[in-house]
């Protein structure tokens, strides 16, 4: 029987894989972004469960509410980093400390 | 889960019954298998392109676990909005940048122990409860199927979306402007050698400006 704990076992290792991808990927700031986007789809997995196991509907009106900022997010980080590409022809964001001092 | 499901459903007998189980079962594990795969190959594969196409692979197999849930509304939601609009954006960015991507892989082995080590204890943990948590405590007081009832899903969220969390919905309207704002201020740029049209010059202009009267004398012609 398949039941809440199911789902929310594939969403730990969903967050986990997220989490995984930052410590490994530490210089590509794209593979960051979708590694974020990996951690905010288990967030929603979770929110979803809960509020179908709960029968409240509110759980997926907040996993709306996390799909909308997710979306924002990867638009204005994918902006910034168009931008940092275009000032310095490279996206190692070991870099990225032109802004200190 | 079965959360709506027709109160009525065994009138088809224990064998169909079983066998509509195992069919979820067997959705459940095929879609959980391909999500945590393509969640894998995301951060792993060494083509951001490839990287991109296995996060659109994600989603989509994520919205599968949605409708197995019965949250049809937010499956859709996932499938528009991530796979139509941000995993689109993200492939139009990774191609549009020109990187050499090898190089930024160099750490990948350095980081690896550690973020395995990392990894699994945070996996090993979450899981323990995750399994544990809906037997015990507040999650196991309503296991209770849900009442057979006419409302959809999209039409019980609209239900309380619009009316007690209509303020929650106009501030992620804002979110989402202020976040257009934000994307094209950044990426906007004004070349100093593409000649504009300046409409507040052409309207100032005078016939008293624009024009120059030139008196030539005879014999001598223009000098410029």
């Amino acid at each position: 029987m398949i039941g809440l704990p199911n789902y929310l076992a594939v969403a730990a290792i969903l967050f986990t894989i997220g989490v995984f991808g930052i410590f490994v990927n530490r210089k590509n700031i794209i593979v960051i972004l979708m590694s974020i986007e990996l951690i905010l789809l288990a967030v929603n997995i979770n929110l979803v469960a809960f509020s179908v196991y709960l029968h409240d509907v509110v759980g997926q009106i907040f996993a709306m509410f996390v799909l909308t900022v997710a979306a924002a997010e990867a638009a204005v980080g994918l902006a910034i980093l168009v931008t940092f590409f275009r000032n310095r022809g490279d996206i190692a964001v070991d870099d990225a400390s032109v802004m200190k001092g | 889960m079965g959360g709506r499901d027709k109160p009525g459903h065994d009138e088809l007998g224990i064998g169909a019954g079983f066998q509509r189980l195992a069919l979820q079962a067997i959705a459940f594990y095929l879609l959980a298998v391909v999500t945590v795969a393509a969640g894998f190959l995301v951060v792993s594969a060494r083509n951001p392109v490839h990287s991109v196409l296995f996060l659109i692979l994600a989603f989509f197999s994520a919205a599968g676990l949605f409708v197995l849930m019965g949250a049809e509304f937010l499956a859709m939601l996932l499938v528009v909005v991530y796979v139509g609009a941000v995993a689109v954006l993200f492939l139009f960015v990774v191609m549009m940048l020109d990187v050499d991507f090898a190089a930024l892989r160099q750490g990948f082995a350095r980081y690896m122990p550690i973020g395995g080590l990392i990894a699994g204890v945070l996996a090993v943990e979450m899981v323990v409860v995750a399994t544990t948590v809906a037997n015990t405590g507040a999650a196991a007081a309503n296991d209770a199927p849900l009442p057979a009832t006419d409302v959809t899903n999209a039409e019980a969220i609209g239900r309380v979306l619009y009316t007690d969390y209509v303020y929650f919905f106009q501030a992620a309207g804002l979110v989402l402007l202020v976040a257009m704002i934000g994307a094209i201020v950044l990426t906007l740029r004004h070349k100093p050698t593409v000649r504009r049209q300046v409409i507040a010059d052409q309207v100032a202009r005078s016939p008293r400006t624009g024009m120059r009267v030139v008196q030539i004398k005879p014999g001598q012609g223009i000098e410029e």
